[in-house]
């Protein structure tokens, strides 16, 4: 069984064009849980999450991975890390497979073609590795996205409105993949403004408020 | 997954990207060919232009080449990581366990395949509307061979640096051209060199220290510019 990993914030504060979006914000957040960060539009919660993958530096306070910031490790944290936007990261002249072949190539994983097909299947891709991203609906342009999870070795999934363009079925095939990562000893940090129950796993709840 | 999932190294995800860039680019001719058929069409006006004198055609053909394959490869920079920004691909490849500066490198490996090599091997034919001989078309292809990746790379960093940038193409030949200057003139300045009987050995060394430099230098430039451009 892998070490539990933990992930802290403290008094995390950002600015963005000169306004304070929100401040002093601690959270401690254990394996096998998963934090439900939320707010209003423009409160800050995308830039929160890109301040926890390290795509947007961190002005004030801190993130630490197991006890240590980030910014001090940067390559084993993100070996750690997998996260997930608004952009779903899909070439559209790529098919499918290809697509899902490379994102997963780089965080470092060849899964076999069974293997993404197996996963496809799952996510209600079957027969479908072959044709063109471009022909995909939202939807099932989330999906192909989505996917790239349930091949992942990351510890912490970052997710982004993950449940966007989803439908009933999608959400609730995700919900249970969440639950399987954190059953697993995973961490998750989840916005969304549709509040989804994952498995009976309650909720941290962060709630961010304009400063 | 009942079965575990094999992980690769390094190595394979430069390789991962490599093959990717390729295989976009043949899917995307139409791009990767504007560049080229351009090249052509540049280096055939001049000859146009000038008149069928041979002797002064003769004196410009090393630099009019090098000048038609830098403003070339300056027009396919711009997609580099265009596409890339747009779809989110960037984001995950700043996010990778691998150094972004390695898939810089591979990503501008690709770019010298698709743009730079194809110069090379046009080059001797559009050489011959000048009257090159053939030992002057071997070291023009030769210098261009040397040169060209040095181009990928430095553009690397214009391309990276005009990310989401309204204009970027102008702005982008502004802070890049000046760097080519260096190969630029060692590139045209061996094949003349050559041709007036003097040793080439020292402008073909220095376009190949430009193209170490370059090579050791230009990714992790671009790497920083990236990330600039994704906060």
């Amino acid at each position: 069984m892998k070490n539990p990993c933990t992930l802290n914030f403290s008094k995390l504060g950002c600015n963005k064009g000169g306004r304070q979006l929100f401040s002093d914000v601690d959270c401690t957040l254990e394996a096998g849980r998963w934090l439900y960060v939320t707010g209003a539009n423009g409160v800050g919660k995308t830039s929160l999450l890109r301040m926890v993958c390290g795509l947007s530096s961190i002005e004030y306070g801190d993130v630490l991975w197991n006890g240590q910031s980030i910014q001090a490790q940067h390559d084993a944290y993100r070996q750690d890390l997998c996260y997930l936007g608004h952009l779903n990261a899909l070439q559209e002249s790529m098919s499918v497979a290809e697509n899902l072949t490379f994102t997963c190539a780089l965080g470092g994983m060849a899964p076999s073609a069974a293997q993404t097909e197996q996963v496809l299947t799952r996510f209600g891709l079957r027969g479908r590795s072959r044709q063109l991203v471009r022909h995909l609906s939202q939807g099932q342009k989330r999906r192909v996205a989505l996917s790239r999870l349930a091949l992942s070795r990351a510890r912490l999934w970052v997710l982004d409105e993950p449940y966007v363009a989803m439908d009933e079925a999608g959400v609730q095939m995700l919900a249970d993949l969440i639950a399987k990562h954190l059953a697993d000893g995973g961490l998750a940090v989840v916005t969304s403004h549709q509040r989804v129950p994952i498995g009976d796993i309650p909720a941290q709840i962060l709630e961010l408020r304009a400063a | 997954m009942s079965t575990t999932i094999r992980t690769i190294g390094l190595g394979q995800v430069m390789l991962a990207v490599l093959k990717r860039e390729v295989s976009l680019g043949m899917r995307q001719k139409g791009e990767v060919l504007t560049p080229l058929m351009f090249f052509a069409v540049v280096a055939s006006l001049f000859p146009l232009g000038v008149g069928a004198e041979s002797n002064l055609l003769l004196r410009m053909a090393p630099g009019v080449l090098w000048v038609s394959a830098l403003l070339a490869a300056m027009l396919s920079l711009q997609r580099m990581f265009a596409m890339d920004h747009a779809d989110g691909s960037l984001e995950q490849m700043v996010l990778s366990a691998t150094p972004l500066g390695l898939l810089v490198l591979a990503k501008a490996l690709a770019h010298f395949l698709l743009s730079g090599l194809p110069l090379v091997l046009m080059a001797p034919i559009l050489g011959l509307q000048f009257g090159l001989d053939g030992r002057a078309l071997g070291l023009l292809m030769l210098t261009l061979l040397l040169g060209t990746p040095t181009l990928s790379l430095i553009g690397s960093i214009g391309a990276a640096l005009t990310l989401g940038v309204r204009g970027a193409g102008v702005l982008l030949s502004l802070l890049i051209l000046p760097l080519y200057i260096p190969v630029l003139i060692f590139g045209a300045g061996a094949v003349e060199a050559d041709a007036a009987g003097l040793g080439i050995g020292g402008h073909l060394s220095l376009l190949a220290a430009l193209t170490l430099a370059s090579l050791g230098f230009a990714p992790w430039a671009t790497a920083a510019a990236l990330k600039i451009a994704l906060e």
